[in-house]
């Protein structure tokens, strides 16, 4: 298996001087689905933002190695917390935004929202404007315009913790179903331990100050019977000790 | 007990005052040419049509609104909107918009005369710097409130660079606030309309000055009434097409 993002040594800071985390090192294999708990605070949304370019690593690198180059794809693609649907562009067209300006016929585009509507289960949605969507449909477009550039990558910032508890376990259900479909890697924020675990091949704990990865918790349970097992509950119970230690020792940094 | 249809009641209202207003103008109590009735209003419609009076002035006057409509928007909203993204250009202009902003349009009359005479240029001018100042500070807000999230989406979907944010973002998101500081020009354009024709350019203002000289005053207010008509019927075609192209709005 490849490595598909690597980081070395990376550090990002806003202010020029204080790091929000530093010497971070991470290896994301190709269609592994790693998830990402942490202190709040640790700049879990930042390490997926400086992995998509969308902010300037401040030391180290990030390198980001996709199987293969096709013009009518894009590497990365992100599934942010609030949906941020543009409200003026019917559903089909949000999902194309990121189509625009690569090489993709207009064939292609209704094909990718016909195909991407199926996955996340919204086939006649097209025409609808954002506002007439329900919170949990609007996140499924989001997921939807992400898979419609067919990325290799996905990263995900708390895509469901807007959501109530039950729109929030079907789309666990639905991502896991479209990530065994599709095999992208996928990097995935939460501040959701059970979310984490239940998801994740691997959870990393993001802690510390300046941040770094303290811990690292292989999940390796059965997926078809995560939710329930007891190796799942241990799992659980864990991740959140070890969250939990490392909040007490953020509070006792001065 | 069955409720009575808004329009009706809004109906009644209009009706009532008109009705209110011919008594009193017939009583007798106040000369005619103080207060003339509304009854008048139609005769001297005719009156100002046959002698094509109200269509030379009223196609006079819509001329200078729409030219300084037109200069006064294009203006505001691009500058408004430069203002907003350019964090130097916003510093520069604040003292500017300071000392100019609160000079009312029709202070600029003596310039206007001075730098165009007494011609149709002079009146679209001063039409459109009401009009200016109104879309300049609406599209400034405007760019200013969009919604960062959906820029750094659109920066997230490889759209980086300034003119694909500026389309497919910024524009689009201070849509609704540029349309309305445009619809609010509609309607302040008409305030300054009569007042640039005061001093003798051909218009609905001139006519209104020429009939108050005469003591007509039933055309003065036949003038005041076209104005309404000319606005209600502007706003009207407006907020249409507003509807149209924010249709993605609940």
């Amino acid at each position: 298996m490849a490595t598909v993002i690597h980081t070395q040594d990376l550090a990002v800071s806003f202010d020029g001087q204080t790091p929000v985390f530093a010497g971070l090192n991470i290896a994301i294999e190709e269609g592994e689905f790693v998830t990402v708990v942490g202190v709040s605070g640790a700049g879990k949304s930042t390490l997926l933002r400086v992995i998509a370019d969308l902010i300037p690593p401040f030391r180290g690198s990030v390198k980001v190695d996709a199987p293969r180059v096709d013009p009518t794809r894009r590497q990365i693609a992100m599934v942010f917390q609030a949906a941020n649907l543009m409200p003026w562009r019917r559903v089909a067209d949000n999902i194309t935004l990121g189509l625009e300006g690569i090489d993709v016929s207009d064939t292609v585009k209704r094909e990718r929202v016909t195909r991407t509507l199926a996955l996340v289960g919204l086939d006649d949605y097209g025409d609808r404007w954002p506002h007439q969507l329900s919170g949990g449909q609007r996140q499924r477009i989001g997921i939807a315009r992400a898979l419609a550039v067919e990325p290799d990558i996905l990263l995900m910032d708390e895509p469901f913790g807007a959501l109530d508890a039950i729109t929030r376990t079907g789309l666990q259900d639905e991502l896991l179903r479209i990530w065994q479909e599709t095999r992208k890697s996928i990097l995935f924020v939460t501040h959701d331990i059970e979310e984490a675990v239940y998801l994740g091949d691997r959870v990393l704990l993001l802690g510390d100050t300046p941040a770094r990865i303290v811990n690292e918790y292989p999940v390796a349970i059965d997926r078809s019977a995560r939710r329930e097992s007891e190796a799942f509950v241990r799992r659980v119970d864990e991740v959140r000790s070890g969250l939990q230690d490392a909040i007490t020792a953020a509070a006792a940094t001065p | 007990m069955k409720q009575t249809p808004r329009y009706v009641l809004a109906a009644s209202g209009l009706l009532g005052f008109l009705l209110v207003w011919e008594a009193i103008a017939r009583s007798g109590w106040i000369e005619v040419h103080l207060l003339p009735p509304p009854s008048s209003l139609p005769s001297s419609l005719l009156s100002e049509i046959q002698a094509g009076y109200w269509q030379s002035m009223v196609v006079a006057s819509l001329r200078h609104y729409a030219a300084g409509f037109v200069l006064g928007s294009l203006l505001g909203v691009s500058l408004g909107v430069s203002v907003a993204l350019f964090p130097r250009v916003e510093a520069s202009q604040a003292w500017l918009a300071r000392v100019f902003r609160p000079i009312p349009p029709l202070a600029w009359i003596p310039f206007a005369i001075i730098w165009f005479g007494i011609t149709e240029t002079a009146a679209a001018f001063i039409i459109s710097i009401g009009i200016f100042w109104i879309n300049y500070f609406t599209a400034m807000a405007a760019v200013q409130a969009v919604d960062k999230d959906l820029i750094e989406v659109a920066r997230a979907f490889g759209h980086r660079s300034f003119l694909a944010l500026l389309r497919k973002v910024i524009l689009p998101g201070a849509a609704p606030g540029i349309l309305s500081g445009l619809r609010a020009g509609l309607g302040q354009g008409w305030m300054t309309v009569v007042a640039a024709e005061l001093f003798g350019i051909a218009g609905i203002g001139q006519r209104m000055i020429e009939a108050s000289g005469l003591l007509a005053s039933e055309v003065v207010v036949l003038y005041m009434f076209s104005i309404a008509l000319l606005y209600g019927a502007s706003d009207y075609v407006f907020v249409h097409i507003q509807s149209r192209i924010l249709a993605w709005q609940r």
